[in-house]
């Protein structure tokens, strides 16, 4: 029997973002940003910035590449850490990829941050 | 050439509370609700009393169906997210953003509504007689000026009135005197699309922006850093304030960009007011506060992120 009012339900919560509170991040901002970047022409890359350190990056690099036919790298910087680069705009893909249940990484989606245009 | 700057029409992104409806030729036309409820309610009872809006509001009907069904066909393609939805002329629908679907009470009025599609495809005069069979057979029997107060509207006429009868005369009444209430006028909150330009091959120029940050009530600095953040690029600002963008964006994409700008930092997320100042509160964090119900709220600071190096390897590394 569940009463109606004992639900755990905060109506200050702050509107859109329910995480707002949670402390358990993987870094600093705790979302994986997903960004695109122009080249030459028509060419664009496509960076994935803080996925959680449990992954390894490099396995996910090899999945990626394998499943989206595209090349990439995985980057060291300084203050972002490791980052993968994937060419062309793989924003959408990548997205899926990173939360699907099957065969992805079972992310949720509401860590994920898609940049760009 | 597709490389040519092209100056289109001047078209607006509508922040419309109600359903904004954008006609082929790119009319933009807002029907008279405040909220959703609203709608469903008043397109049932089409006021007798009233041809005109009875028409419109047929015409509104056969327009929707049209629009969500664009909408469904978009969704199966899988190319963009609701968001990013924009209807063919270009024309920017934020309402579409919360309400994309609205649900529509499934009676009789489904085939009545295809009905209404087929032949708002052959012209919208034909849609507007058969609403108005449809409407006037049941409340038929009470007739009676409601203004004049005559028939079933008398004061010592005790002859129970219908639902559609007193609904419509709600909307009636609350057109007559409050009709910043009954429309979506007051609310509906319009920003010029965003002018692009191409510098050469490799930049654009983002020719209104100054004009779009006044209206939003931000600085250009700030929509500056976003955009670059967003986009991933960089840029600088010429000497009559336009935007300088390295890369190629069409309007679309910066459309995108700017829209996404407005759902973080500038719309109120507790009445969706765009009406709201950006303030360095303490600790350095940005603070929006909402200038018609002052509901307060932070927002992020504009951090750019990772950015690849692209290109120019040779000259950096040496
Ligand atoms: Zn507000």
């Amino acid at each position: 029997m569940s009463i109606e009012n004992l639900k755990t339900f905060d109506p200050f919560a702050e509107a859109g973002d329910d995480n707002s509170g949670q402390t358990s991040r993987e870094n600093q901002s705790g979302y994986i940003h997903i960004r695109i970047q122009q080249r030459n022409g028509r060419k664009t890359l496509t960076t994935v910035q803080g996925l959680p350190k449990k992954f390894d990056q490099k396995k996910i690099l090899k999945v990626i590449k394998k499943k989206f036919a595209c090349n990439g790298t995985i980057v060291n910087d300084t203050e972002m850490g490791e980052v993968i680069q994937l060419q062309g705009d793989q924003r959408k893909d990548v997205q899926e990829f990173l939360v699907d249940k099957k065969e992805g990484l079972e992310l949720d989606a509401k860590t994920i941050k898609v940049h760009g245009f | 050439m597709a490389d040519e700057p092209q100056l289109k029409p001047r078209k607006s992104v509508a922040f419309a509370e109600g359903q904004t409806i954008v006609d082929g030729d790119g009319q933009i036309t807002s029907t008279m609700q405040t909220n959703g409820e609203k709608d469903s309610a008043e397109s049932h009872s089409k006021p007798e009393g009233d041809q005109s809006v009875d028409e419109v509001t047929a015409m509104f009907e056969g327009l929707a169906k049209k629009k969500k069904k664009k909408a469904k066909k978009e969704e199966g393609e899988g190319d963009e997210d609701g968001e990013d939805k924009i209807a063919d002329d270009g024309e920017v629908d934020l309402s579409a953003l919360k309400k994309k679907k609205k649900k529509k009470p499934k009676t009789t009025e489904d085939d009545f509504e295809a009905k209404l599609a087929e032949a708002g495809a052959g012209g919208d005069d034909a849609a507007a007689p058969a609403s108005e069979e449809k409407e006037a057979a049941p409340s038929g029997v009470q007739d009676g000026d409601l203004v004049k107060g005559t028939g079933i509207w008398a004061h010592d006429d005790t002859k129970p009135i219908n639902y559609e009868s007193l609904l419509n005369r709600f909307f009636t009444l609350l057109h007559d005197s409050h009709p910043d209430l009954a429309s979506s006028g007051g609310k509906s909150y319009k920003i010029p699309p965003p002018q692009c330009l191409r510098e050469g091959n490799k930049k654009t120029i983002f020719a209104n922006i100054a004009e779009i940050c006044k209206r939003m009530k931000r600085t250009d600095e700030h929509v500056t850093q976003f955009l670059f953040a967003e986009l991933g690029t960089s840029g600088s600002v010429d000497g009559s304030r336009r935007l300088v963008i390295k890369g190629r964006f069409q309007q679309k994409q910066i459309e995108n960009v700017l829209r996404r700008y407005i759902v973080e930092y500038v719309t109120c997320k507790t009445c969706r007011s765009p009406d709201t100042e950006l303030n360095k509160g303490e600790n350095r964090l940005y603070f929006v506060t909402c200038n018609s119900c002052g509901s307060r709220r932070s927002v992020t600071a504009i951090k750019t992120g990772f950015s690849a190096q692209v290109g120019k390897r040779k000259r950096q590394r040496a």
